[in-house]
């Protein structure tokens, strides 16, 4: 960003197994957002080395980069970030638009993955027609879609009252007990409580 | 089709904007056409000017020396006989088709039956056919057996037919021309005046005979094929040093010898007319980068508003260029959409003028733009499109996700 080089993490030494379920907590400046972001190589980093699966995650061409999260990562963010003129079917199945796959075939993919997450019958409908939790399960079912190793959850709560973030985390935890790993960034003690680690971030630290 | 859908969704979710910026697009191209149109029509306006004879036609009058030379007075009258046309028609490279000419304008008086009016009358070679562009609509024009023969025949133009005969055809029936008769072999039509029509057509050598002209003539026409400009004038200058030369008058003396050059003149007239359409693309293309400069600031506006949108689509998957690709493509799709439009009522509109301006309209014709000219307009429309992408697109691929999930 800019030519000020900006030290957020100054030393991070972690590893995610796969099939964790792991959350990571800090307050905001923490450099947990910066940290996720490395994870899914929506940002990039000037020192040290990430590794998905033995590949080095280092100095990608956009392209590339673009290629790695369409086929590792599934992300879920707090805000949702549904494409407000897309209805559900057509915001789960874009992914797979990016993968060239056809769009008979993937709107039936994207069925399925709603179905999933309950929706089936909501396919038709746009963003503004849901409720919060709603949103956030096209969201994940969008998530899944790729089939991804890792799902990747910036605040997925942080939007939603208590029964409905019971209800994505029921949901994210039945998605971990498929064996993919889910990396949970929140704030909320209780959120993280439901995880089998918790990583604390503070002022660019693991503590 | 795919892509068509995606960038559908886009479009809809911003109707009015579309609309406006395609507006703009739809003008410029709406202007262009307009503008090729009146072109095509002054074009075709001139060349009706000239259709009454072979653009590529060189006509040679003798006229009355001017200066005074080796010893001859000024104000000597040139005679043009027979043997100046076979000296011409010998001599001249690239002469194409020659005839010399008789002419009788003030015409004689022509009965078939009961029925009398006064025609001019033409003496000519066969080849006078191609000079003058002499349509035949029945029967045959002068041949060469008439000329070897001297026969008593003649070609008659639709009008004198319609006159003297009525419905009845003339061919082959016997007409006298001046109190000599003569039998009718053809009739023709000619694009040019009504006079040029009432007209009759006699073997330049039995109209010679008949009316005591002895072995003179009043004119030398040829055509030259497809010589070039500098080729045609070579060619004059070579019958004016020839002339020149037999009649005795100075290369100087300019009314000695009139040379008309149609080709030059219709060189002339339709470079003049191809600047003029060069300029119309010039003003056509000047009013449609107005309608790029448009498109293109609304698609900054749309990447802008976007962002997000960008932001999502590249964290899910998508690859800098297939975010380029849609922004171009959307953009030309705007473009080609409503230059469509543009095109369209341009089209129209020079139709609408085309049918209120008379048939005989002198200078301007037929104004339509033909088919590769609304080729190259859509050509144009595409790449302005691009064109108009280029930098917006070039924005979105830098758009980082990140950045584009962060703001709101």
């Amino acid at each position: 960003m800019g030519q000020h080089s900006l030290k957020v993490l100054k030393g991070i030494n972690l590893k995610i197994d796969d099939g964790e379920f792991v959350s990571i907590m800090g307050s905001s400046g923490s450099g947990k957002s910066t940290l996720l972001n490395i994870i899914g190589i929506l940002d990039t980093y000037d020192k040290g080395s990430y590794y998905i699966d033995d590949e080095l995650i280092k100095d990608l061409s956009e392209s590339r980069a673009a290629t790695l999260r369409g086929q590792y990562i599934g992300f879920v963010f707090q805000s949702f970030n549904l494409i407000s003129f897309k209805n559900a079917l057509e915001n789960v199945a874009m992914p797979l638009y990016y993968q060239n796959v056809r769009r008979r075939e993937r709107n039936a993919i994207a069925l399925d993955y709603l179905d999933k997450v309950g929706l089936k019958d909501w396919a038709n409908h746009h963003p503004s027609e849901m409720s919060g939790g709603q949103k956030q399960r096209v969201a994940i079912a969008r998530a899944l879609i790729n089939n991804p190793k890792l799902i990747l959850a910036d605040e997925p709560t942080g939007a939603l009252d208590s029964v409905t973030s019971q209800e994505v985390m029921n949901l994210l935890k039945d998605i971990n007990k498929e064996g993919r790993t889910v990396i949970i960034v929140t704030h909320e003690h209780d959120i993280a409580g439901q995880t089998s680690r918790v990583i604390n971030v503070k002022d660019g630290l693991v503590i | 089709m795919e892509r068509l859908t995606e960038i559908w969704l886009g479009i809809r979710s911003n109707k009015l904007r579309t609309f406006l910026t395609g507006f703009s697009v739809a003008w410029g191209i709406f202007m262009l056409v307009l503008l090729l149109g009146v072109g095509t029509g002054l074009q075709n306006g001139t060349r009706d000017q000239f259709k009454d004879d072979a653009i590529n036609s060189i006509w040679v009058n003798p006229g009355q020396t001017s200066i005074s030379y080796n010893g001859m007075q000024p104000g000597r009258k040139i005679q043009f006989h027979d043997q100046d046309f076979d000296i011409l028609k010998a001599e001249i490279q690239g002469g194409e088709k020659f005839t010399a000419r008789v002419d009788d304008w003030a015409g004689r008086s022509v009965t078939y039956g009961t029925k009398s009016a006064q025609y001019r009358l033409r003496g000519v070679h066969p080849e006078h056919q191609f000079v003058e562009k002499t349509i035949m609509l029945t029967g045959r024009f002068i041949n060469e057996g008439d000329l070897l023969k001297r026969r008593k025949v003649c070609v008659i133009g639709q009008p004198v037919e319609t006159e003297l005969f009525g419905e009845k055809s003339s061919i082959g029936e016997w007409v006298s021309v001046g109190g000599v008769p003569f039998r009718v072999v053809g009739t023709f039509m000619d694009e040019g005046s009504e006079g040029e029509n009432s007209t009759i057509y006699l073997p330049v050598n039995t109209m010679q005979l008949a009316y005591g002209y002895a072995d003179k003539i009043d004119r030398v026409m040829f055509t030259i094929g497809d010589a070039t400009l500098e080729e045609s004038q070579a060619m004059v200058q070579q019958v004016k040093e020839r002339m020149a030369q037999r009649h005795n008058f100075s290369l100087e003396d300019d009314r000695a010898l009139y040379v008309r050059n149609n080709f030059e003149e219709y060189k002339r007239i339709a470079d003049v007319l191809g600047m003029m359409n060069k300029f119309f693309w010039l003003i056509g293309i000047l009013t449609i980068f107005a309608g790029i400069i448009g498109v293109s600031n609304i698609m900054l506006i749309t990447v802008q508003e976007r962002t997000r949108e960008i932001g999502i689509r590249k964290a899910i998957g998508a690859k800098p260029l297939s975010i380029i690709l849609m922004i171009v493509e959307e953009a030309v799709l705007i473009t080609v959409f409503f230059g469509y439009f543009g095109l369209f009522f341009g089209v129209f509109l020079l139709e609408l003028i085309s049918k209120a301006i008379p048939e005989d309209g002198a200078v301007f014709t037929n104004p339509t733009v033909d088919f590769s000219t609304a080729i190259n307009a859509l050509i144009v429309l595409v790449v302005a499109g691009a064109l108009s992408a280029l930098i917006p697109a070039a924005r979105a691929s830098r758009i980082k996700p990140v950045e584009a999930l962060a703001a709101d």
